[in-house]
């Protein structure tokens, strides 16, 4: 079973001139369990668009999408909401971490929109997270006192604290440098690994790129498969 | 169904902590709003609990004037202006009374003791009552009793005095049956204290109460005419009050014959000061809604804008699971959690306020003794607090559901 299916996804939007600007347009695309897919293209190309579909945030303008084989547009509001909670981690190029808030209550974020038991152990939850992702010694730091390594540390350790069956990284190594993108790439993979979570990473750089399984171009609003050096 | 009661309760007690955390990230900037609630709310609970405090002043001292509710006053008069004969009244009254089955009846005349005091003679005024009065009038002994059966079969005449009187004759024990010597004009009459009413500070003149029976052997002749014909009370329920105030007139006005005219009239505070108390209520409760609602302004003023600054972490947390109800619900949450907390401090500061003795003395000037602080102003003043949190938040969470995640983020 597939945990999500694109068929023939475009996206366009309208532009203060009256026309449309079609960012995205007849875009399959199939991730199941355990996948390790690239999206590489331009700044402008829609990588962001398409990744904002993938993760439900989205919705595209014509064609369908299916999350485990139910089309999307079929989900309320907020079951759509929870759907995203439970199943979906997302890990952004500019980390988006709740500022002023502890490593630990980043990462518990999640946990408080879990409906069971997950939410009166989300302490234990979060910090054991943060232990695994090398920041037990940092649960109490806000972002604004850490580095940017460790920063995206966090946002991997909250993308993944409701063991979600996709994760979405929207250029997670963008704002560091190289060593440390390939540190941060690694523990992705690693605790992506752990628990046969679907990774899609949407990047510019060919390296990063080239750790995935299967490789997207994306260029003038169509996805091909792309050809890794 | 208990999956879902399961959940919902979850996501309350996890609305609850959100909120507080919220609370805690942005308490420099919420701290100053809630200033403006927590003195919103003082001021409205102050000022309620201040009305119902100088209300129940006013019903008291009232209440000791005029009599409860509903108490019948009954005064007569001559055509030709002599005054009524006392005693024919009197038993016109009684068998009226008998005859209606009244419970709680009284005589209320009034007139004058030359009293010997260890320091000289002073004329003091005597109210001349039954027994029924003092349940009537609610009247206050803080020594002794007030008058009872027994004391109308008494040689010598019972008074019950005011403090000052009291105070003039040395405040004696009043175990040790204390006397006090009156110069009636048919000679020296000695009466024994059996009470003492409290007297506000402003009341410097001693007085006492006196059994209409027993007032005979310390008046002259001409009393009635000096002071004028008593007047007659009854406390009777207040729904048959009207009906009884015909029959009455017509009853006792035919026993005394022509010449002699009856009125029957209610006397009492509910009566007399319902519309003044209405009134009064009404500037009070209008000032407290103006004064709540500058607060609430204020702090949907504060909570728009720090929901401004926080879209793109509605946004953020909409990614990690949290549904547009949520948010609305935690927005809120917020706002009502802040205010009921600075509505339990506004309502403590109230409290200080009001019962605080330098206030107690203002509001509660000419009567012994202020009431507690009225719970319904405290419990009017979190209430308050909680509609004035809910609404503040309405608006922001308004505004924070209607945010498009997707928006959101690119913030
Ligand atoms: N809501 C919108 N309204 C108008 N134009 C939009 C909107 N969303 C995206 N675009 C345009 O669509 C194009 C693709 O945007 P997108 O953010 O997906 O690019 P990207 O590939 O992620 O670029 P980058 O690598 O710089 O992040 C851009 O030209 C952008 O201006
Ligand atoms: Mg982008």
């Amino acid at each position: 079973m597939s945990i999500l299916r694109l068929e023939q996804v475009s996206r366009s939007v309208p532009l203060p001139d009256g026309g449309r600007l079609t960012i995205l347009s007849g875009v399959d695309l199939e991730v199941g369990d355990g996948d390790r897919v690239s999206v590489v293209g331009r700044s402008g190309s829609g990588k962001s668009t398409l990744l904002n579909i993938l993760g439900l945030i989205d919705a595209p303008t014509t064609g369908e999408v299916h999350f485990e084989e139910v089309p999307a547009r079929t989900f309320s509001g907020a079951g759509r909401d929870r759907l995203r909670g439970r199943k979906i981690g997302f890990v952004f190029q500019q980390f988006n971490l709740l500022p002023r808030r502890s490593a630990l209550e980043n990462v518990l974020t999640p946990l408080l929109y879990d409906g069971g038991r997950d939410f009166w152990r989300r302490r234990a939850i979060a910090t054991r997270m943060l232990e695994s992702v090398g920041l037990g010694h940092r649960l109490d730091s806000p972002p604004e006192r850490l580095s940017g390594g460790e920063q995206q540390r966090v946002a991997i350790a909250r993308a993944l604290v409701r063991r979600p069956r996709l994760i979405l990284a929207d250029e997670p190594t963008g704002a560091l440098d190289l060593e440390t993108g390939g540190s941060v790439m690694e523990l992705l993979e690693q605790v992506a690994d752990e628990t046969d979570a679907a990774l899609v990473t949407i990047t510019h750089d060919p390296n990063i790129a080239a750790r995935a399984s299967r490789h997207y171009r994306l260029e003038g609003g169509a996805l091909a498969p792309a050809v890794v050096a | 169904m208990t999956g879902a009661l399961s959940r919902f309760l979850t996501g309350l007690v996890g609305a609850v902590v959100e909120a507080w955390a919220e609370l805690r990230v942005h308490r420099g900037r919420v701290l100053l709003s809630l200033i403006g609630v927590g003195v919103a709310v003082c001021a409205l609970t102050a000022v309620v609990a201040a009305g119902a405090i100088a209300e129940q002043a006013l019903r008291e001292v009232s209440e000791r004037g005029g009599g409860r509710a509903a108490t019948l006053s009954l005064s007569s008069w001559t055509d030709d202006g002599t005054p009524v004969a006392a005693d024919d009244l009197r038993t016109a009254f009684r068998t009226a009374v008998d005859r209606y089955g009244i419970d709680y009846a009284s005589e209320h005349g009034w007139g004058e003791n030359r009293v010997r005091f260890p320091d000289g003679i002073t004329a003091v005024p005597a109210e001349l009552v039954d027994v029924p009065f003092g349940e009537m009038h609610r009247v206050d002994v803080i020594e002794g009793g007030w008058f009872t059966a027994a004391d109308e079969r008494r040689m010598a005449p019972a008074l019950v005095v005011n403090e000052r009187f009291w105070e003039r004759l040395g405040s004696p024990d009043l175990r040790t049956h204390p006397t006090v010597t009156i110069a009636a004009p048919a000679g020296d009459v000695t009466a024994v204290v059996v009470g003492v009413t409290p007297s506000p500070t402003w009341d410097q003149a001693p007085s006492s109460f006196l059994l209409a029976s027993q007032a005979a052997a310390l008046r002259g002749p001409d009393a009635d005419a000096m002071y004028g014909t008593p007047n007659f009370e009854m406390w009777v329920p207040p729904d048959i009050a009207e009906q009884l105030i015909g029959r009455l007139s017509a009853d006792i006005g035919g026993q005394l014959g022509e010449g002699v005219h009856v009125d029957v009239f209610r006397n009492d505070f509910a009566e007399q000061n319902a519309s003044s108390i209405e009134q009064m209520q009404l500037i009070v409760g209008g000032i407290a809604v103006v004064v709540l609602l500058l607060g609430a302004l204020g702090l949907v003023n504060i909570a728009l804008v720090t929901v401004r600054t926080r879209i793109r972490e509605i946004g953020i947390r909409r990614t990690f699971g949290a549904t547009g109800g949520r948010i609305f619900f935690s927005v809120m949450m917020e706002s009502v959690v802040a205010t009921v907390a600075a509505g339990v401090v506004g309502v403590m500061l109230a409290v200080l306020l009001v019962k605080n003795p330098i206030t107690t003395d203002l509001i509660g000037q000419g009567v012994a003794d202020v009431p507690p602080f009225p719970m319904e102003a405290a419990g009017a003043g979190l209430l308050a607090a909680t509609i004035v949190g809910a609404l503040a938040g309405l608006v922001p969470a308004l505004v924070a559901v209607r945010v498009k995640v997707i928006d959101a983020l690119r913030y």
